[in-house]
């Protein structure tokens, strides 16, 4: 399950899939505007998975809806930056054409399975509607295709399954038959927001391996979403830590495990939750709040909280760089974009290599 | 749920309450069989041998049916367990009665009803006596009640359901439209609806009975703008509730249309709500019918309506002779109380604020 084996293609060779240029998603609300998304750059490239890890508020969820143009400049929110989608600008495109790239080029995998599924409809017509809309096909080769997707992502017995009702199936079930409508008409990418907090342990564990073999199947890029470090970890190539809006540290994830950088991701790592914990247990480690992205503070976000916080921290605003790779013994750096970066100005260069299997494996 | 749980717990003793339960069920059966038999005779006795006695056969006939109702309603707890409702059943059971009568009632032989010259040799004010030819008595006319009285059933519940049915179609599609864009469309159905809110129902009615004809398309019509506006709120409030579910999301997120969201993913989500709501709905236009045919602006009489029917008390009548108003108010009272019964119980079930149907 480790992301090992797609190290050895080049990565040149793989066709980059997503291409986010400073993206700012900013939300009018009576309080003011809220900075949600405030530019953050990222890419993503076939058969990948990056890894995007955030505290809850950090605007993980705001980001990917609007990569995938759910969320777009309008009277309620502005979206400024650039979002390539295979080279096509989504901000950009009109209503069809999103339509027409919903479900069909990328697909998303949502948080909770109960609210993801409408009740009073068949499992076999969640399916077979958005499959008759992005093909020409019948109703029967689409019921015979729902019931092949649901093989796919390992539902028992799927004939019986699309004649059954969402409240008739279990928790991990029902993400899996979320999975099958995100795959549905072989998207490229697939934005999966939190596909396991609403999930017990070991379905959490069944689901993202599930998503991490469809990926090596079906060479699928994937964004995988998550508030918790240890669900990244072995499941992602890069990962991406976003505080207040940002992307504070990013790097190939065997690094950001062994050599954490920013005090956050630090932080981060010492609350991936070990498996005698008690589930739904909440990062512990970290003291305060998130910043309020109404007004945010000046300088870095993270200074409030922040043990390593200098008096120049409040005053300069950090930009990602790139770490010294000579400062760093095992770098692992391949590429551009494997490169190590933080946004840090007393970034943690000499820390402590921390043992990775805590995760949720 | 128990049966996991109670091999599991230590101590818990199987034993202990089901001798206790089945000491206490012959008992109780044998009571509620008692309740049930002595209601049905005292029931059995008024028909028959209280004959001509008036409020004493009305008092001893109403006692008979209360101790029947709560021995059938014991035995029922019993039978089917707690949750077993007989005032539900009946409530039903009346409603389904109420409809096959009126359907059926060319065909059931009745004495006249309506027309006058066809009454002229039947005893007039005729008391209700359940073995006569006329078992809920006659009119000043000599028109039997109980044919009048499913003659007005047809009117007053084709009305009823034809403005509901018109209130859900159009205040549903309209409440949904708010609900979904929001913005400009929402306020301007929203001023609609609170303009048509704002005028008192029964002022609203009279206006429109003054101006139209009175007949039944008329008053159905008439009936269906006092359904609409609070069908609209209801479809809206439902539809802003459902669409913050993340299916809706979901579904656009699969490239669904904005139709496509209204029809397959909200409508069947805001349907079963909207129709426990109608089934109140039915009840409150039914009582607003018979105002209006009670004014002399519904139905006109000799055609009966359970208004008008009533509205034929007035003066000395009702203290002379008070079945005339006694026979249709309990028949609207039962079915107003049935809708009601009826549409609370499912509005319980799908109000959209707790309708968490996943939650099987
Ligand atoms: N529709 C909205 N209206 C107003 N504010 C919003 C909206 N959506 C998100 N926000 C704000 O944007 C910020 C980022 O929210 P977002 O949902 O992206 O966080 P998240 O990282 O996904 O957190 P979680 O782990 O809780 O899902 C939060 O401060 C949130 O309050
Ligand atoms: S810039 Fe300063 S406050 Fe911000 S994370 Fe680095 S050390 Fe902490
Ligand atoms: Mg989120």
């Amino acid at each position: 399950m480790s992301a090992v084996p797609m190290r050895t293609l080049q990565a040149e060779d793989r066709a980059t899939v997503l291409q986010v240029d400073d993206l700012h998603t900013v939300i009018r609300t009576p309080r003011g505007p809220v900075r949600a998304v405030d530019g953050v750059s990222l890419t993503l490239r076939r058969g990948e998975t990056l890894g995007l890890v955030g505290e809850s508020g950090s605007g993980k969820s705001v980001l990917g809806r609007s990569i995938m143009g759910l969320y777009r400049s309008g009277s309620t929110m502005s979206v400024t930056g650039r979002v390539l989608f295979e080279g096509r600008d989504v901000q950009a495109m009109q209503a069809a054409e999103l339509r027409a790239l919903w479900g069909s080029g990328i697909g998303m995998v949502f948080q909770d399975p109960l609210t993801a599924l409408n009740p009073v409809k068949r499992i076999g017509r969640h399916l077979t509607e958005t499959l008759r809309r992005h093909q020409t096909i019948s109703v029967r080769q689409a019921r015979v295709r729902a019931i092949e997707l649901l093989g796919l992502v390992g539902i028992p017995d799927p004939r019986r399954r699309v004649e059954q009702y969402p409240h008739e199936l279990s928790g991990g079930m029902r993400q899996r038959v979320v999975i099958a409508m995100a795959l549905a008409n072989d998207p490229a990418l697939v934005i999966a927001d939190e596909p396991t907090t609403a999930l017990d342990v070991t379905v959490q564990r069944q689901i993202l391996d599930l998503l991490d073999d469809l990926r090596t199947e079906l060479g699928l890029a994937i964004l995988l979403i998550s508030h918790n470090l240890g669900v990244v970890a072995g499941r992602a190539e890069r990962v991406a830590v976003m505080y207040g809006g940002r992307i504070v540290e990013t790097a190939a994830a065997g690094d950001v495990f062994a050599a954490p950088a920013h005090p956050y991701t630090g932080a981060l790592l010492a609350a991936i939750p070990r498996l005698a914990d008690p589930a739904h247990r909440r990062l512990r480690a970290i003291d305060g709040t998130p910043p309020d992205l109404v007004s945010p503070p000046v300088g870095c976000r993270f200074a409030p909280r922040c043990p390593a916080a200098q008096d120049d921290c409040r005053t300069a605003q950090p930009v990602l760089t790139d770490l010294a790779t000579e400062a760093r013994a095992g770098g692992s750096g391949d590429g551009v974009l494997n490169a190590h970066r933080a946004a840090c100005l007393h970034p943690n260069l000499g820390a402590e290599p921390r043992p990775s299997d805590q995760g949720v494996r | 749920m128990t049966d996991l749980v109670t091999p599991t717990r230590p101590g818990a003793d199987v034993a202990v309450p089901a001798p206790a339960a089945s000491v206490r069920r012959p008992a109780g059966t044998l009571l509620a069989g008692t309740l049930l038999l002595v209601g049905l005779a005292l029931l059995a006795a008024a028909v028959v041998a209280l004959r001509g006695h008036g409020w004493l056969q009305a008092g001893v006939a109403l006692a008979g049916l209360i101790l029947a109702h709560s021995g059938a309603s014991r035995w029922g707890r019993r039978r089917f367990g707690p949750g077993f409702d007989l005032t539900l059943w009946l409530c039903g059971a009346w409603l389904v009665l109420l409809v096959v009568a009126a359907v059926a009632a060319p065909m059931l032989g009745l004495p006249e009803h309506e027309d006058l010259t066809g009454a002229l040799g039947e005893p007039i004010l005729a008391r209700p006596d359940l073995v006569t030819n006329h078992p809920l008595g006659t009119n000043n006319f000599g028109l039997d009640l109980l044919a009048r009285v499913l003659y007005g059933a047809r009117a007053s519940l084709v009305t009823a359901l034809t403005a509901v049915l018109i209130g859900m179609v159009v205040g549903g599609a309209l409440g949904i439209l708010a609900g979904y864009f929001r913005g400009v469309v929402d306020v301007v159905i929203g001023i609609l609806t609170n303009a048509l809110l704002a005028v008192p129902p029964l002022i609203l009615l009279i206006a429109l009975a003054t101006v139209l004809e009175p007949t039944l398309r008329n008053i159905s019509l008439g009936l269906a703008t006092l359904a609409t506006p609070s069908m609209i709120r209801m479809a809206r409030a439902t539809t802003i509730a459902v669409s913050q579910r993340e299916f809706v999301t979901a579904a656009r997120s699969m490239g669904a249309s904005g139709p496509h969201v209204m029809l397959r993913e909200l409508l069947p989500n805001v349907v079963l709500p909207l129709a426990s709501y109608g089934m109140v709905m039915v009840s409150v236009l039914i009582v607003a019918e018979a105002s209006l045919s009670f004014l002399g602006l519904g139905i006109q009489a000799p055609a009966p309506s359970w208004g008008n029917m009533i509205a034929e008390g007035e003066g000395t009548v009702f203290r002379d002779h008070p079945h005339i108003v006694l026979v249709p108010g309990t028949v609207l009272f039962l079915t107003v109380f049935s809708f009601n019964c009826l549409g609370e119980r499912a509005r319980r079930r799908f109000d959209p604020r707790r309708s968490q149907l996943e939650e099987a």
